[in-house]
């Protein structure tokens, strides 16, 4: 019995049994401008491997000691003593995973200490931690808006957001980005009945601007309409505790849901969504992302909870955060980059650049010289940017923010994308 | 003309600012075939739509619109709801 397609390292032409079309035949587009961008000989932007990483701020790619300005890790939390001291506690204690879901045998002590540092930090009455942030979402989105109701989204949501709206049955209505008018107006336009949820992020990451919470809370609440704010990116340095931009707009007494997520300032992984709704812990019973997933394993916890109630006190952090922020969308500016947003307006800060061969080779030569940052594309960006994405973390070092700006320098030269 | 007629001239004028090929546009045009149309145009030219008519046309409702023609009775359809 030979099965040509068992062979190792047979030539992928097809794999077709019978006379069914290749399900893989619709990827080929994108396979053939992948392997154009890759045969001009540039390092693939999408397959980064951190061999070493040696700190929050610092690994080897390839030999090559590299800052790291494209993580997320804006608190800089993932090697913080007590964190990582806190984790390999649970580990012995508590072994390597859970085995099950929330709802049978996988909600450990540590699951509902970790629920209970997030219920301090928001100042919420309830709190539930999912495997993941997209999960988190995922279920938000999914459970509570059923087919009669409405989803009101913002064009630029996270995948997650459109995900989990997909995921569920509810009539999904969009707006423009961060338009205020553009909310009001399909709000005004919605039927009488029906329930009505708005979804905002307080930092939309893919250009790092902030959404005018202020304004868009008091256009939502004026429809009627329930309202979650996804902090992803401004949990742990926007608002007097670290809230979120929702805190620092004053409308967390308007707010009916925030999610989260533990891989970005809380530095592990996991998600979750606070809340005051009375009937909020019924989601534990009836969201389908939560029940049927494995829960996170106790060491995963155990560093989330710890770095969730250090973040609170962490105000040197924070505003060393917006001191390397401002300093790197200044910087920038001046060596002529044109960036997203008019100022610093998050940790992230996005440069924009006019194709894919240029964006590609930026990114390589800032690689080379020894700054790591994210390459976003069409169609993950919006209105088809090429995005250079920096992400900023509160352990850089007033001296790292000024090597990577001579990088951006020597690199933008370079490739021609500044003078 | 009749209602619908003028509705189809209304989306017409309105796809040209999207239509960069220059496709003469009929009832069977479809936005991801033949004007090459990706989500993010989509997004712009909904939402022009839906300001022009004062309407709003669902995501779950969008899924199901594939040519100029579904469009406009679309268009029509929700008008008279409203």
């Amino acid at each position: 019995m030979t099965d040509p397609d068992m062979v190792p390292n047979a030539a992928p032409a097809s794999h077709n049994s019978g006379g069914g079309r290749d399900l893989f035949s619709k990827f080929d587009p994108l396979i053939a401008e992948r392997q154009a961008l890759l045969d001009t000989g540039v390092r693939d932007p999408f397959a980064i491997v951190m061999d070493e990483v040696h700190s929050p701020v610092l690994a080897t790619i390839q030999g090559k000691e590299t800052i790291l300005l494209g993580t997320y890790n804006y608190m800089g939390m993932t090697f913080d003593p007590d964190v990582v001291a806190a984790g390999k506690k649970a580990l012995d204690e508590y072994g390597s995973g859970t085995t099950g879901s929330r709802v049978l045998n996988g909600t450990y002590q540590g699951h509902k200490e970790c629920e209970e540092a997030l219920k301090e930090f928001y100042g919420t009455r309830h709190a539930m931690v999912f495997s993941t942030g997209y999960q988190a979402n995922l279920g938000l989105m999914s459970t509570i808006a059923g087919k009669e109701d409405y989803i009101i989204l913002d064009a630029d949501s996270h995948a997650s957001i459109y995900d989990g709206c997909a995921l569920g049955n509810a009539q999904i209505v969009r707006f423009r980005h961060n338009s205020v008018e553009d909310l009001d107006k399909r709000l005004g336009r919605l039927p009488a009945d029906g329930g009505r949820l708005v979804v905002l992020e307080g930092v939309y990451s893919m250009l790092g601007d902030i959404a005018p919470l202020k304004e868009m809370v008091a256009v939502a609440k004026k429809h009627g309409a329930m309202i979650a704010v996804d902090e992803a990116h401004g949990m742990g340095f926007f608002g007097a505790n670290g809230r979120g931009v929702f805190e620092e707009a004053g409308v967390e007494g308007d707010v009916d849901f925030v999610v989260g997520t533990f891989s970005k300032s809380v530095g592990t992984v996991g998600g979750f969504v606070v809340s005051n709704h009375p009937k909020f812990e019924v989601m534990r019973l009836v969201c389908r992302p939560y029940v049927f997933t494995a829960s996170l394993p106790p060491s995963v916890v155990a560093t989330a909870a710890t770095s969730i109630r250090k973040l609170r006190h962490a105000g040197e952090k924070r505003a060393h955060l917006w001191e390397n922020s401002r300093r790197l969308h200044q910087g920038l500016r001046d060596l002529g980059f044109d960036i997203a947003t008019p100022e610093a307006q998050s940790a992230i800060i996005a440069v924009l650049l006019p194709d894919q061969d240029k964006t590609v080779r930026m990114w390589q030569a800032l690689l080379e010289l020894g700054v790591y940052v994210n390459m976003a594309r069409p169609p993950a960006t919006p209105a088809g940017m090429y995005l250079l994405r920096c992400s900023l973390c509160a352990e850089h070092s007033s001296e790292q923010v000024g090597q990577i700006l001579d990088m951006f320098a020597a690199a933008g030269r370079a490739t021609g994308c500044i003078q | 003309m009749t209602d619908r007629e003028e509705t189809f001239t209304k989306v017409k004028a309105l796809i040209e600012p999207f239509n960069k090929k220059g496709v003469a546009l009929t009832e069977t045009t479809t936005f991801a075939g033949d004007l090459e149309w990706d989500s993010l145009i989509v997004m712009d030219f909904v939402a022009s739509v839906e300001d022009e008519f004062d309407i709003l046309i669902t995501m779950n409702q969008q899924a199901e619109i594939e040519n100029v023609g579904q469009l406009v009775d679309a268009v029509e359809s929700l008008r008279n709801d409203g």
